[in-house]
């Protein structure tokens, strides 16, 4: 049976899932079970978003509260997975990974390689990312490029609730290190999500809308940015492909090359900073293996090179607005967009 | 003041959850004669685009549906009437016609459009709709669920109770497949119809329906009233053996869709959300593995493991056989297995989906033989 829920109530749902049907998964992290000084009752926290609230009731000691040290704890729980159990750990604001960069990046990422193959370690980290939540600079990164960058870790980010729920579940039963980042402005978005369990492979891209005039690439919050600039351009008569990621690595480079190949524009949407990104990634790639179907120049629509604004005024600016990505596709349909020819 | 002689033509529901359409294009122009049957329209849905047939005659005197914009279920789209009816009445007519609103409400407050029953076999959903005549059964075919019969359920609920079903390990019904075997959904249907307390009824069947329906009435035959077999399996040995593999094995949206294409004679129905819809459905936990044990113990090795036409044949159940004459995964001849007993009807332009693609064709060959056999 399927309802409406929210992506924090699908995330919810899919830890309580996996922990009934497999014994080893375990979550931990700061507050999620009922925070500081509380026992972890029905009423208590479940983390600083409200997300893990009710586990600890329905799963007990198998919801651990860390101390406020993420090298110790994700360290803990890299361990863990590494000898056999499939903990989720909650990394809070995923803004705090660079304490324990050593234990992600320099551990959990490399044990299979480094073991020939032998060593297995099924961990999720879990976190918020994103801004637009009157957060602060230090609260508010999409680090997404960051680890998407380092070979052995795979990541994850949702944009809407049936996805969340299916994309964790997978992280779960993954076998190998997954970042799941959980954009914090979608937590309240509902949609239609079935009451069982189901997994959504990784490297599926899903296409929310058909186009044939462009292509519009994006991830998590900014995958709606990128349909209601679609709603707005097909009022022109221009027609929007919307490609969501939903796995930066692995990524499905298929559908977006078949989706160029057909429309011969694209713009790439990435809430994270405009360098080394997951738009210049993407740019890069459509314009080595596809640059023949290409009608005009690639567009990137991204964050500014800055910090993310403590000012509200300021913050709205900050983040890919439908505005500056329509714009982005008219110059991709502008005879100033087109790329130079060259003459066969 | 409402004429009798005027006919409004209004956006059709095609299936529960159908709340809206698009005109995508008018097939015929303003001033032609209308037949029944006649096709008069194209309409999408985020479901499915299909083509609306007349159901009335009368000459085509205003067409109110602009093409490419959104209406919804029931909106006035276009008016039949007869040549002699003064356009001011019809001006009239148009100007007086209001949406039926509140349906949507009413049947909420009715209860929810989909229903479960607790079976022997576990947890069954099933849809419910019309009140009183002859109580029919839909079983839809491997893979597919109780939507497969939205063009199919409101036109037969005109004239009977019908209950449409999704079989186990299908839709939103038990994914546990006790007995992966005709004879156990033949029995998990009959264990849904005590539960739902149906004695008896016509079995409408499609694909893998068809063939367990065929089980059924051989094996509680005091329990099939009629056969409706549509593109049924059981009759032959052929089955195009890649669709079921791929079909089985597709986890993506580009590996499923030109499985799905195969069951089309025109393959533009394939909607993204249809294929969507499917991909959600074959994620569930357990849906992987109840496929997999039907198409190994129905469809092994490319063949159908039962043939039941002998028995059917034998067994003097009134029968109807529909088939699509460019079914790509059922071949149409198979429907001659039984042309000496059944009345057999083969669709032209139709494939595999034959009761979608030409619903109105197969609803009115439904609605007669299930009138005659009742």
């Amino acid at each position: 049976m399927s309802r409406k829920i929210s992506m924090k109530q699908a995330i919810n749902e899919a830890l309580d899932l996996e922990m009934r049907r497999d014994p080893t998964v375990i979550v931990m992290g700061e507050d999620i079970v009922g925070g500081t000084g509380a026992k972890g009752e029905d009423d208590a926290w479940g983390g600083v978003l409200g997300v893990t609230k009710g586990l600890y009731a329905k799963h007990g000691d198998r919801l651990m509260d860390t101390p406020l040290s993420e090298s110790a704890y994700i360290g803990a729980a890299i361990g863990a997975a590494a000898c056999g159990l499939r903990p989720v750990a909650e990394l809070m604001f995923l803004d705090f990974m660079g304490v324990c960069f050593d234990q992600i990046f320099n551990q959990a990422a490399k044990f299979r390689y480094m073991f020939g193959g032998k060593a297995e370690t099924p961990v999720v980290i879990r976190g918020m990312v994103g801004a637009g939540f009157r957060a602060a600079a230090q609260h508010s990164q999409m680090l997404t490029p960051l680890f998407t960058h380092i070979p052995g870790l795979k990541v994850v980010c949702p944009s809407n609730a049936y996805d969340a729920k299916g994309l964790l579940i997978q992280s779960i039963r993954d076998n190998d290190p997954v970042i799941f980042c959980e954009h914090k402005n979608l937590y309240g978005l509902e949609c239609e999500v079935p009451a069982e369990s189901y997994a959504i492979p990784f490297g599926e891209a899903n296409v929310l809308r058909d186009g044939d005039d462009v292509t519009i690439v994006s991830y998590g919050l900014t995958v709606h940015r990128a349909m209601e600039a679609a709603t707005a351009l097909a009022k022109d008569g221009t027609e929007a492909e919307v490609i969501d990621l939903r796995t930066l690595s692995p990524i499905d480079w298929d559908t977006i090359v078949e989706s160029v190949e057909r429309t011969g524009r694209l713009v790439v949407v990435d809430e994270a900073h405009p360098r080394c990104n997951l738009a210049t990634d993407i740019a890069a790639f459509v314009g080595q293996n596809a640059f023949g179907a290409l009608k005009a120049g690639i567009q990137m629509v991204t964050a500014p090179h800055t910090p993310v604004p403590f000012a509200p005024s300021l913050e709205d600016l900050y983040v890919p607005s439908a505005d500056s990505i329509a714009s982005a596709v008219k110059r991709t349909l502008s005879p100033k967009g087109a790329s130079p020819r060259i003459a066969a | 003041m409402l004429n009798e002689r005027i006919k409004p033509i209004v956006m059709p529901k095609w299936g529960l959850s159908m709340s809206e359409g698009k005109v995508t294009g008018w097939l015929k122009r303003p001033g032609s004669t209308i037949s029944i049957g006649d096709e008069l329209l194209e309409v999408e849905t985020d479901k499915i685009t299909n083509v609306v047939e007349a159901g009335e005659t009368g000459v085509l005197r205003r067409v109110l549906g602009e093409p490419g914009t959104v209406y919804p279920v029931k909106a006035l789209i276009a008016v039949l009437a007869e040549p002699d009816v003064p356009d001011d009445d019809i001006d009239a007519f148009i100007s007086a016609y209001a949406v039926p609103a509140g349906e949507e409400d009413g049947e909420a407050e009715a209860g929810p459009q989909y229903h479960t029953a607790e079976t022997p076999a576990g947890t069954i959903r099933y849809a419910k709709r019309g009140e009183g005549g002859p109580t029919v059964l839909l079983v839809h075919g491997f893979g597919g669920d109780l939507d497969n019969w939205l063009f199919t359920i409101d036109a037969l609920a005109e004239k009977a109770t019908v209950y449409a079903l999704d079989l186990p390990g299908h839709g939103q019904s038990t994914k546990q497949v006790a007995d992966p075997s005709l004879s156990g959904l033949s029995q998990a249907v009959l264990g849904f119809l005590d539960s739902v307390g149906v004695e008896r009824a016509h079995f409408v069947g499609h694909s893998m329906g068809g063939a367990v329906s065929m089980r059924t009435a051989l094996d509680a035959p005091g329990r099939v009233a009629s056969l409706s077999l549509i593109a049924s399996a059981g009759l032959g040995e052929r089955i195009d053996g890649g669709y079921i593999q791929g079909f089985v094995g597709a986890t993506s949206r580009r590996d499923l869709k030109p499985v799905l294409e195969t069951l089309f004679a025109d393959r533009g129905l394939v909607s993204r959300q249809m294929v969507d819809d499917l991909l959600k459905y074959k994620r569930l936990d357990g849906v992987d593995e109840a496929l997999r044990a039907l198409s190994a113990s129905l469809f092994a090795d490319g063949r159908q493991a039962s043939v039941l036409a002998s028995g059917i044949a034998d067994a003097r159940t009134p029968t109807l056989v529909v088939w699509g004459e460019e079914d790509r995964v059922i071949p149409a001849d198979h429907a001659q297995a039984l042309a000496n007993t059944a009345h057999v009807a083969v669709i032209p332009g139709a494939g595999h989906m034959v009761q979608m693609e030409a619903a109105g064709k197969v609803n009115a060959l439904l609605k007669d033989h299930i009138a005659k056999a009742d």
